[in-house]
């Protein structure tokens, strides 16, 4: 496959459009554990990074483009913990594929490491403290085990949101390390993070995207 | 079931507050024209003068633009509801602010507020901007006393600006400022409790659970869980939950001065607040410490959240200076 800047257009348009029908049960997620506004964060994150991505002319830019500009909107219209988090992982991505017109399957699959690279360092987390990570890390080494291994683009992604699924589900039995949930001890055992299970919409999205690239 | 509130669009709601702001303290407060986000004082910012730059959420007003103004904090940063400001906001904020003295970030220890706070002071340094941050750490409930530094910053902000800003105001060099603030912060003891939840404007639903008949004390500004559940008990006890918790960590000696604050969290009225003042005050006279200066109001708020903090700084004679420096805000004044 041949994934062009317009179709990096419409991956942005596919994220927001999902995010938003989740947004009140993400603030209903982050209810328990936090302050309930983690929803409302990435909405306005996904709609203002998909918002500023859709008004550059697809014939000048470039794929790398499309990522930093959507860093730099969603950051600016959230702010939050998922600002500095998303803005860093799209800044990666677009770093991963700078210098190119087009991307292959292989740039593709390598952008959820560079995202989840990214969010890793902003974040300053590691595997198993109940973050966004929980998800990212799994999703991205399974899309890259999957690729390694000879699967297609689209079993690839399916195994990254597989992945991001069952890490997702894997943060209700762990002790969170970081942000306002670290704060709670026990208490949120039995709750999976929302930030993971925003991630796995996320993920899910670029799983249906691809799906859709003929 | 949705909250009332007198909004209009929920995603309109910090940005028409501040318009709100700006015209309510036009001697006080503008807005940058590039940032409307960026709140810098009218007076205050000059050259060869430390700025302070604080920031955060909005829904605790008046913090903290209300501490913006002369004697005080220099410019703050507003994020949405509940949320970190982007960095964009923060820039903006110190180089308007930036007096050739270094500018000190002086913020609440959130996760969010850290990132964004950092990011922005990383970009500053390539434009050869000094900044250093000091983050504020009083919520006694958020982590135990041997990890201070995981503490949130709570309603004890108002303390810890005052000092700093004060410090600057009196034009302390930049160590001298983040010594202060660091200071300051050491010496301030906050722990709340929680009646009724708050609604976020974009929601309308509250956002956490608690029976009629209970209290959640520890729980943070923005609703996160504290401590201990339990039934509601009479002003006095619940003074005391706190009270012992504070006195115990303070650990001052007969004669000592302290500042208080006691804080509504949003919708407890001042009614209430006196009758904890009260208890506060039997207690300080049991303690043999004395009572140097008491606040007594909404000074940080979690939306229309009902409960309250209390507040304790341990002052010194220095600290006991900086907190009675003049200073003129929008929102407060001395």
């Amino acid at each position: 496959m041949t994934i062009t800047t317009a179709d990096l257009q419409r991956l942005f348009a596919m994220i927001a459009a999902d995010i938003a029908v989740n947004r009140d049960r993400l603030c209903e997620l982050d209810g328990v554990i936090g302050d309930a506004d983690h929803g409302i964060a990435m909405d306005g994150g996904c709609q203002a990074a998909a918002t500023a991505v859709a008004a550059l002319d697809p014939a000048t830019t470039e794929p790398a483009t499309i990522f930093n500009t959507a860093a730099k909107a969603f950051l600016n219209a959230v702010g939050a913990s998922s600002g500095p988090l998303y803005a860093t992982a799209f800044l990666r991505a677009g770093a991963a594929v700078k210098g190119k017109s087009t991307l292959t399957d292989d740039d593709f699959v390598a952008l959820l490491t560079a995202m989840a690279d990214g969010i890793q360092q902003r974040g300053k987390a590691e595997p198993g403290e109940k973050t966004m990570l929980d998800a990212w890390k799994p999703a991205a080494d399974a899309a890259r085990n999957a690729r390694q291994a000879g699967a297609s683009l689209p079993a690839s992604l399916a195994a990254a949101t597989e992945a991001a699924r069952t890490g997702c589900e894997a943060t209700a039995a762990m002790l969170a390390a970081k942000g306002r949930a670290s704060r709670l001890g026990e208490r949120v055992l039995g709750h999976v993070d929302p930030g993971a299970a925003s991630a796995v919409i996320i993920v899910a999205a670029m799983e249906r995207f691809v799906g859709t690239i003929g | 079931m949705k909250t009332k509130k007198l909004i209009n669009a929920g995603a309109d709601a910090v940005d028409e507050m501040l318009q709100g702001v700006l015209a309510a303290h036009p001697n006080h407060l503008y807005a940058l024209a590039d940032a409307p986000r960026a709140i810098i004082a009218r007076n205050g910012p000059r050259k060869g003068k430390v700025g302070l730059v604080v920031g955060g959420g909005s829904g605790h007003e008046p913090a903290f633009l209300g501490y913006v103004g002369k004697g005080l904090a220099d410019a703050a940063a507003i994020g949405n509801v509940f949320a970190s400001p982007p960095p964009d906001p923060i820039m903006a904020c110190a180089k308007a602010v930036d007096g050739g003295a270094g500018v000190l970030f002086l913020y609440g220890n959130y996760a969010g507020d850290v990132m964004n706070f950092d990011m922005a002071a990383e970009m500053l340094g390539l434009d050869d901007l000094e900044v250093r941050t000091v983050l504020t750490t009083d919520d006694i409930a958020s982590a135990p006393a041997d990890q201070r530094d995981k503490r949130r910053g709570v309603a004890g902000n108002v303390f810890v600006f005052k000092a700093t800003g004060a410090a600057c105001d009196l034009m302390y060099s930049f160590d001298e400022a983040e010594r202060v603030a660091r200071h300051a912060n050491a010496r301030t003891f906050t722990m709340g409790v929680a009646l009724s939840p708050c609604s976020l404007p974009q929601t309308l639903k509250p956002n956490f659970e608690i029976g009629d008949d209970e209290m959640e004390i520890g729980m943070g500004i923005h609703g996160e869980p504290g401590v201990a559940r339990g039934p509601l008990k009479p002003a006095d006890a619940v003074t005391d939950d706190l009270m012992d918790r504070i006195l115990h960590e303070m650990a001052a000696s007969p004669g000592d001065r302290v500042a208080v604050l006691v804080n509504s969290l949003g919708s407890t009225p001042p009614m209430e607040l006196y009758i904890m003042m009260r208890r506060v005050k039997s207690r300080l006279d049991a303690a043999g410490l004395v009572l140097h200066t008491a606040l007594v109001g909404n000074y940080c708020t979690s939306l229309e959240m009902a409960g309250a903090s209390i507040t304790v700084m341990h002052l010194d004679a220095e600290l006991q200076r900086l907190i009675d420096h003049p200073c003129d805000c929008a929102m407060f004044s001395r």
